[in-house]
């Protein structure tokens, strides 16, 4: 019984919430990752990217709330999210017209290309915060929950409670489906082959005939599409604000170097670490080690390693032991 | 707007004549006229200048003075420029008193450079810092507001009172969240009470899964949250509920608001908490006598109220306008024994003590001073019935 309690409240309070964070790092991971693979630079604009799909998503949706347009027990967001998604590859495609191609044109350095993202991320930011404002909005509507902790408890008779929230269903069932498609498109498609040809070597890529105009286009699409899943579903399962939307650039960067830039498989692994690792750190043990242990040897103390402010600190020491042991990350990415 | 405009030209001419015949006394009344409070401070400065006109019609200040405002900036946050606007009022204006200041930062500064140098009285109607308490002073400073160091002592009683013996603390990462929450930890634990745990939380964050879960294994029968409610301290609360790690807290002032009921509704039915209140008769004396002349309900204008009538009353309790005379005489008028006044009630006040009496004011804001000199403080304790915030108490 108390193994049972025991692993109930680690699931409650760290393996639920970990897995959905990581979910949503490991989306946005794969964005920055195939940027970098393909177009050769870190985009610190996709943080920002992210809060522009989710925006239009978040103002579709309350459109349909308006006319009275729902999926049940669903929200409505995921209803919206094909229109966030559409808004968002224009935006990528603009972006890229405008600014993006005239470097590339000129073969610049990527060192060059980074701050341009800055700029761009800069623009987004504004734009964003013009749009819908610097404000707090929540758009989940729906069922909240797919089991309450209260109602984990009757069922079962346990001391400790499991809460599932609908939200974190979603992200976890989205996740596996987008990337089952990406690893599909890339692996089994023509223009996902040739993307990654272009990845491994651009000229002998451009010499065997591959289109480099395509091959940007679609990476940018694909982008879109992951940048705005990820967005929203955080935003699904957290809340959107524009500003916490910007400092995820630092977890996302961080999966994305962790698991070794440019490689896919590293940037899903990235993100479940460093997830993992910046909820089990933070994470006071006392109440499972309570269980687990007899009772002298329970603890008195929190058994907490880091207070819950050094969260963010969690994920940069990680990113560090990495780049000084394997500097090309744990999947071998590219140098950086 | 006219009446405004006529009064103030009408004790603008008395104020003129009265000042040829040495009768007029000054009082400052600094307050941040600009700055981060700069929408509350017109409402706090109309309050003392009421207590004043009051005192002026009647006539009964020491053989029949006239009361003047001078108001200066205090910027609430610029402690240099609150203390040369302190230091003109004395100097230039020659003022008896001072009525202020407000934000706790510049009462500090202006206290140590221009009140206690210059030995001039000052009493606060806002600085809630409890680091105020302990300020030397030479028992010139006052304030007719409750330290946060009181709310947590109050709070301690609230949950012992209610047989809770162990709850978890989590505060935003502020003075105002850790001052609070250091201090219910001191008293609740002079009590016999058990903080299992005490952490920090950032406001404006999107998620707060992590800070709960630490909440959630260091356990406790009730979660205090002294946070702000449109701030990070909503998220803890729905981030408790939905993973089930709380279904009751207790709330001090920073999180008592209508949007407390917004969000969370019957969800939280059985979490209590409490505010800054009273449900004295001066309350609603004071709001009848403002009317519509300004905001009566804004935070603090009674206070401020309360604080211009103190000064006024121990001048007449000396028998003089010298601080150094009347300091002694605050905490006298402030208390019991004595017959109790009320707002309106000024004038009778003043005839009480020149007739010898013993007066205790109570005021707007029923003001009992205690310890260095500052309000005992009242609380209005709530508890969550059926969505709906109940009053329970008044402590």
């Amino acid at each position: 019984m108390d193994l049972l309690n025991a692993i109930v409240a680690l699931s409650n309070f760290v393996l639920v919430p970990a897995i959905a964070y990581g979910s949503q790092l490991a989306l946005g991971a794969l964005g920055v990752t195939l940027i970098y693979g393909i177009l050769r630079f870190s985009n610190f604009a996709h943080g920002d990217t992210m809060a522009f799909g989710t925006m239009v998503t978040i103002l579709v949706t309350w459109w349909f709330q308006a006319a009275g347009i729902g999926l049940g027990p669903l929200p409505t967001a995921l209803l919206a999210l094909p229109a966030g998604i559409a808004a968002c590859m224009l935006l990528l495609l603009a972006t890229d017209r405008v600014v993006y191609r005239f470097y590339r044109a000129q073969r610049a350095k990527p060192v060059i290309l980074v701050i341009v993202s800055i700029g761009v991320m800069f623009i987004l930011n504004g734009l964003v915060r013009f749009i819908i404002g610097p404000g707090e909005q929540r758009f989940a509507d729906g069922e909240r929950f797919i089991i309450t902790a209260r109602d984990f408890k009757e069922m079962t008779g346990l001391a400790e409670g499991l809460a599932l929230k609908t939200t974190q269903g979603i992200t976890l069932v989205t996740a596996i489906i987008v990337v089952a498609l990406l690893f599909w498109f890339l692996n089994r498609t023509r223009t996902g082959k040739s993307m990654r040809a272009y990845s491994d070597n651009e000229d002998l890529a451009l010499l065997s005939g591959i289109n480099p105009d395509r091959v940007v286009m679609v990476t940018w699409l694909i982008v879109a599409a992951l940048a705005t899943v990820a967005g929203v579903l955080y935003g699904l399962d957290k809340s959107f604000k524009p500003f916490t939307y910007f400092q995820l650039l630092l977890p996302v960067f961080a999966s994305a170097i962790v698991g070794g830039l440019g490689n896919p498989v590293g940037a899903i692994a990235g993100g479940f670490i460093i997830a993992f690792s910046e909820v089990m750190i933070t994470y006071a043990w006392k109440k499972v080690l309570g269980y687990l242990l007899p009772e002298s040897l329970a603890p008195d103390s929190l058994v907490q390693l880091l207070s819950t402010d050094y969260k963010f600190a969690v994920s940069f020491v990680i990113l560090l032991i990495v780049l000084l042991f394997r500097p090309t990350g744990l999947f071998r990415g590219k140098a950086v | 707007m006219k009446k405004l405009l006529l009064a103030t030209a009408a004790s603008a001419l008395t104020a003129g004549a009265a000042a040829a015949d040495n009768h007029e006394v000054k009082i400052g009344v600094i307050l941040g006229f600009t700055g981060p409070i700069e929408s509350l401070t017109p409402h706090m400065a109309a309050g003392a200048e009421m207590a004043m006109e009051e005192v002026t019609e009647s006539g009964n200040l020491l053989d029949g003075r006239t009361v003047t405002p001078v108001r200066a900036d205090s910027t609430c946050i610029d402690s240099g420029a609150a203390t040369s606007a302190a230091e003109r009022l004395i100097t230039a204006e020659g003022v008896k008193g001072i009525m202020g200041a407000d934000c706790s930062g510049v009462t500090g500064a202006v206290l140590t450079n221009v009140a206690v140098p210059n030995g001039m009285v000052m009493i606060s109607p806002s600085a809630t810092s409890p680091a105020l308490s302990t300020t030397e002073d030479n028992g010139l400073f006052f304030r007719t507001a409750p330290s946060d160091a009181r709310q947590g002592e109050v709070m301690a009683k609230i949950l012992m009172d209610r047989g809770i013996e162990d709850v978890a603390v989590t505060y935003t990462n502020n003075d105002y969240g850790k001052g609070l929450a250091d201090s219910f930890e001191t008293s609740y634990e002079d009590l016999g009470g058990t903080v299992t745990i005490s952490a920090a939380h950032e406001d404006g964050k999107a998620d707060y899964s992590a800070e709960v879960a630490s909440l959630a294994s260091a356990g406790g029968e009730r979660l205090l949250v002294a946070g702000y409610v449109d701030q990070g301290g909503s998220g803890i609360v729905r981030s408790a509920l939905d993973s089930g790690a709380f279904d009751t807290f207790h709330f001090p002032d920073g999180m008592i608001g209508e949007a407390l009921e917004e969000n969370f509704g019957e969800e939280i039915d059985g979490s209590t908490g409490q505010h800054p209140g009273t449900d004295s008769p001066g309350k609603d004396r004071f709001q009848e006598m403002v009317g519509d002349k300004f905001q009566a309900t804004s935070p603090f204008a009674p206070e401020s109220y309360d604080a211009a009538a103190l000064i006024m009353l121990a001048m007449q309790a000396a028998e003089s306008t010298d601080p150094g005379d009347y300091k002694d005489e605050v905490m006298d008028v402030a208390n019991a024994p004595g017959e109790k006044i009320y707002p309106g009630d000024l004038g009778k006040a003043l005839e009480i003590i020149a007739e010898g009496g013993d007066v205790d004011y109570v005021g707007a804001t029923a003001v009992e001073l205690i310890g260095p000199g500052e309000s005992a403080g009242n609380y209005r304790e709530i508890i969550f019935e059926g969505g709906e915030m109940q009053t329970v108490q008044y402590h």
